[in-house]
């Protein structure tokens, strides 16, 4: 963002003033997240600096916080249980996501708006509300306290958002390409895989990334129809902040930023391909 | 236990049939069963632990996981019971809610003659436990005492505060407060503060005006106190300095005294006792029978003791604990039934709790938003 | 298209439109087809729940299944005074039948949600019976006293029918007199409305300091070359994609008395140790935590809105002699207000829906109305209360849902 040359002294001072005020912003979006990092490698049970680690001590630093994490049954189990779940919800909620967006981008798709806004819902309904209301159902139907009724209920919440994600991708999709490939002699199939999917791809996965995190960061649902097998991650961090606030959370806590930051390096990588793909090139 | 496990057998319909099952029974023992067993978490699951669950698994070969739900017991055993699929085999449980979930038909009426083991000198269970403990559904464990602890570090050596009165006396003792965020305990305590007499309390509670004069001595103090919500707040509150006082289990006080020297000390004065102890889900009497006779017999609940301060529920126990599992100091001064700490007792009035907790709750939750 | 043209046909003779229609009729076939699986699917696992969350929240089963001798025998009731004889042997056979069954607890539950010592006079009684002679009127009227009162027996009569308006009375802090009307709890009973009030503004202020800090990031990123741009997104996009109970752990780690930020102060000397703030399990945290977790809820759709606004709109304002503030407030904030609109809305859904965060740093102050349904659902076990007060969120919710969906429509939501 180039100042103008004929922008006035006032307007310069005020721009820097802007751009401090930026700076500030996003020290608040960014710092938090960095501040538990170091605190993570407390050698002492708090939640704040020491004095050693003020100075740069080596004393003050230690791993043992990392390995309470690793060498704890619960946390592992628990992680297990996250992935188990959040990768069976995922694929799930990708299959039947990908594949209703596949019909509401059609032009003819009847009653679009109303459906597309039911699709939705379940981001915008209060999770206590989807917590409670699937505590009563799978309770009846035998499915609370099982893994099949996490999965489920998980598959529900992920569905907005590879519904969201494909929808968009498609609805930037060129559909001469399909004719241009017809046109070039390929049958329907082999048009899918070599133009279709390749270009559709990156939205799917994104949209898969999206409900994968989502059932990940659940504690709501889980809280209300999981049963002790199925304690996920995020059940035994929000009890473990409850109960007894040890730095073993940190720890957690920093590995669950490595991973997003993993994730959002995917997810930027695959932004990229696909405008490369498509065209696009990044100005 | 194996006197138990074959006069139930018996107690069956037919010779044949009980032959057969006693076999299973046996195969059953072997096949090594997992029990789902849900209490309080922290210091005290790791009492049971080591005092029950331990010696158990090493015996039976069984495995046994614990589950840190008896603070929402109630509504699992709820939600498991309507899905037709209850995953728990035994609960830990306070008395009142075992009130409710006994009345709902959502766990075992207990015959405690039947189930439980004997006193060593020949007592039955019925007489061997507190006097009135025995509820249609419930097999008491231990006695716990809802105490106001302090910091000895925050008051002058010669003033220490010892009394109900002093926690609600600003002036003379000043600093915050801890209090647990219910209703339970805090207008029991503000009414014995106020002068009022210890069998009148729930009497008074009754009314409106007892419950407009506990507010208005809680009322004194409401600037002043920070409400916790978890049993391991209290001690942290009080070693970290943030309170003066706290109100708190009498256990977790005395595990942090005594496992991490923290300078803390008890008011006993106004305790408000109460019991903790075993139900069994609808339909799992069977699977956990042979525990549970060999879990709450008289040296099993002596054993518990040895780990954490609370009383054990037997009378026959009560002769039997000894000194701290690792400390070695004596026990018995630190149990909320030893007689000097026991002398303005007040006992929890659970049916009053059952009948009230609702209304005095919302009550409760609309004073502290004034 | 005029009558006397012959109309157009394809190559095997079906008139064109006709094939057209048929066409349209296909895909249209084909794109429901498509999408069904997943309606049938989230009809099941999703719709289908919440619908029979809202019918809990009027059912009122207990009194009419487990004392039906009971009402029945009332029915001819005068309503003047405590009933007769044949009434308290309809009362006891229900009752001795629902003891043999062990199935009087949520009777017992319902009626003391209404009425305190309902619970225990039923449980205590039912205990009882087994010794209990007649006449059963003065026995039971021996046994527990609210038995001779007649406004037990109105409530009794009262919640005999199916369905129930004292759960939303009861969430809206209103209640039922004995003889039906509808008045006000007692002062010392009010706590709903004034935490669905206290979410509301609470949640218009997050709304508010999101849309404060996120409109100069959006501007910045939508300004900025794509270049720059794409790495700033990032870092409005790495708290987006972190846990959010990471990020609410780390607001307790900053926020509390011995946390980063207190430490800090008391260091640099701007606050005495024994002063440090409070800025944790008060509204203070309830409203830095989410508005920082929200954040991006508001940055995102402004700057797809104001990327679209082309910069020389501003040059020529500014050729034409405008002053910087007038022209942004003239021309380039009228521009965003689509963004604005969307943002805003999205945030104030999220944020009155919120449960997670006031509940581990709002404290007694910070809390929302949705830890008042949590604790219905889990401590208090009202469930019938839990379902009234999560009905009436949901009705807020959905109405700001449609005007989001009338002004800026689902489909163009974005996602990163």
């Amino acid at each position: 963002m180039a100042i103008p040359s004929y922008a006035t002294r006032g307007e310069r001072i005020w721009h820097y003033v802007f751009l401090g005020l930026c700076t500030l912003i996003f020290l608040f979006l960014i710092g938090p997240l960095l501040v538990i990092i170091p605190l993570s490698f407390n050698a002492q049970p708090y939640f704040t600096f020491t004095q050693e680690m003020l100075t740069f001590d080596p004393q003050g630093y230690s791993l043992r916080w990392y390995q309470d994490f690793f060498t704890s049954s619960r946390w592992l189990n628990a992680i297990k249980n996250s992935f188990i779940i959040g990768i069976a919800s995922t694929i799930l909620a990708t299959v039947l996501g990908t594949i209703a967006a596949l019909g509401l981008s059609s032009r003819h798709m009847p009653a679009r708006g109303v459906i597309m806004a039911l699709l939705i819902s379940p981001m915008i309904v209060p999770l206590i509300i989807s917590a409670a209301a699937m505590f009563f159902f799978f309770s009846r139907i035998n499915l609370a306290q099982t893994y099949l009724g996490v999965i489920l209920a998980h598959t529900a919440l992920g569905i907005p958002f590879v519904v969201i994600t494909v929808t968009a991708t498609l609805s930037s999709f060129d559909t001469t390409l399909i004719r241009a490939a017809h046109s070039l002699g390929a049958n329907p199939t082999r048009t899918f895989f070599k133009v279709v999917l390749p270009l559709v791809t990156p939205g799917v996965v994104s949209g898969a990334l999206f409900a994968f995190i989502t059932s990940f960061d659940e504690v709501v649902v889980v809280l209300f129809i999981a049963g002790p097998e199925q304690r996920t991650m995020p059940i035994q961090m929000w009890s473990g902040i409850r109960e007894q606030i040890s730095p073993t959370i940190l720890a957690v806590a920093t590995l669950l930023v490595l991973l997003s930051m993993l994730l959002l390096a995917t997810l930027e990588l695959l932004r990229r391909r696909g405008e490369r793909l498509r065209g696009v090139t990044p100005g | 236990m194996k006197k138990r496990g074959t006069s139930s057998v018996i107690k069956g319909s037919s010779i044949a049939f009980a032959g057969l099952s006693a076999l299973a029974l046996a195969v059953g023992a072997q096949a090594q069963q997992t029990l789902n067993i849900v209490s309080w978490g922290g210091a005290y699951t790791m009492s049971q632990q080591r005092a029950y669950h331990d010696p158990w698994m090493e015996q039976t070969g069984d495995e046994i996981i614990n589950i840190d739900q008896s603070g929402n017991a109630l509504a699992g055993l709820r939600s498991q019971s309507q899905a037709g699929n209850v995953t728990w085999d035994l609960v830990d449980m306070l008395p009142a809610d075992a009130m409710i979930a006994c009345a709902e038909g959502l766990i075992e009426p207990i015959d405690h003659d039947e189930l439980l083991a004997e006193a060593p000198d020949g007592t039955p269970p019925s007489e061997d436990f507190i006097d009135g403990s025995l509820t249609e559904c419930y097999i008491p464990q231990i006695v716990y005492s809802n105490i106001v602890a302090f910091n000895t570090g925050m008051f002058p050596e010669d003033d220490q505060p010892s009394t109900i009165e002093d926690v609600f006396d600003l002036e003379n003792y000043p600093g915050q407060r801890a209090l647990m965020r219910r209703p339970i305990n805090n207008l029991e305590w503000a009414l014995l503060a106020d002068g009022v007499d210890h069998d009148d309390v729930y009497d008074m509670l009754e009314t409106e005006e007892g419950i407009e004069r506990a507010f208005a001595k809680l009322d004194t103090i409401k600037d002043h106190v920070i409400w916790w919500e978890e049993g391991a707040q209290p001690p942290q509150l009080l070693a970290d300095r943030e309170v003066a006082f706290a109100s708190a289990y009498n256990g977790r006080i005395f595990d942090a005294m005594i496992s991490e020297n923290q300078p803390f000390e008890i008011i006993w004065d106004a305790q408000v006792f109460e019991l903790d102890g075993w139900v069994v889900p609808a339909g799992k009497l069977d699977k956990v029978a042979d525990y549970l006779y060999w879990a709450t017999d008289t040296q099993r609940l002596a054993d518990q003791a040895r780990y954490i301060s609370y009383g054990p529920a037997r009378l026959s126990s009560s002769a039997e604990v000894s000194t701290h599992a690792e400390a070695g100091i004596d026990m018995a001064p630190h149990m909320p039934t030893y007689p000097e700490n026991f002398a303005t007792a007040l006992q929890k009035d659970d049916e009053f709790w059952v009948d009230y907790l609702d209304e005095l709750s919302q009550r409760f939750d609309a004073w502290l938003a004034q | 298209m005029s009558d006397s043209a012959a109309p157009l046909t394809t190559a095997d003779g079906v008139p064109l439109k006709v094939s057209l229609r048929r066409a349209v009729r296909r895909s249209k076939f084909k794109a429901l087809l498509l999408v069904s699986p997943l309606l049938l699917f989230l009809g099941v696992a999703f719709v289908i729940p919440i619908f029979e969350m809202l019918s809990r929240s009027v059912a009122n089963p207990e009194v009419s299944t487990h004392l039906p001798r009971t009402v029945a025998a009332l029915e001819n009731w005068d309503r003047r005074e405590v009933p007769d004889e044949p009434v308290f042997e309809a009362l006891v056979e229900d009752l001795r039948e629902g003891q043999a069954a062990r199935n009087l607890g949520l009777l017992a539950s319902r009626l003391n949600y209404e009425r305190s010592g309902m619970r225990s006079a039923i449980n205590r009684t039912a205990r009882g019976l087994g010794s209990m002679e007649p006449p059963y009127r003065e026995a039971m009227i021996d046994a527990n006293a609210r038995w001779g009162e007649l406004d037990t027996w109105k409530l009794i009569e009262r919640e005999s029918s199916p369905f129930t308006m004292s759960y939303y009375l009861a969430a809206l802090d209103r209640q039922l007199t004995p003889d039906g009307e509808i008045t006000m709890a007692p002062d010392n009973q009010q706590i709903h409305v004034s935490l669905f009030w206290r979410t509301f503004w609470m949640s218009g202020l997050i709304t508010l300091m999101t849309l404060l800090l996120g409109y100069p990031i959006a501007f910045l990123l939508a300004n900025l070359p794509l270049r720059h741009s794409n790495l700033l997104m990032i870092l409005v996009l790495l708290p987006f994609w972190t846990s959010l109970l990471v990020r609410t752990t780390t607001w307790i780690a900053i926020l509390q008395s011995q946390g980063v930020l207190n430490d800090l102060m008391v260091f640099l000397g701007v606050i005495a140790d024994e002063a440090r703030w409070q800025m944790i399990h008060n509204k203070i945290g309830t409203v830095v935590a989410m508005t920082h977790i929200l954040l991006p809820f508001m940055i995102l759709p402004l700057y797809s809105v104001m990327k679209t606004i082309p910069p020389s709109y501003m040059r020529a304002a500014r050729s034409l002699g405008g002053r910087p503030f007038l022209c942004f407030r003239r021309i380039y904030f009228p521009l965003t207000i689509p963004g604005i609109a969307a943002g805003g809305i999205l945030v104030f859904i999220l944020s009155i829906g919120y449960y997670i965060t006031p509940a581990l740093v709002g404290g007694q102050s910070g809390r929302f109305i949705t830890n008042y349904i949590a604790y219905h659902m889990q401590t208090s076990l009202n469930w019938g209360l839990a379902a009234a007060i999560a009905s009436i969120l949901l009705c807020v919710v959905v109405v700001f849902y449609l005007v989001f969906n009338r002004l800026v429509g689902v489909d163009k939501v974005k996602l990163g």
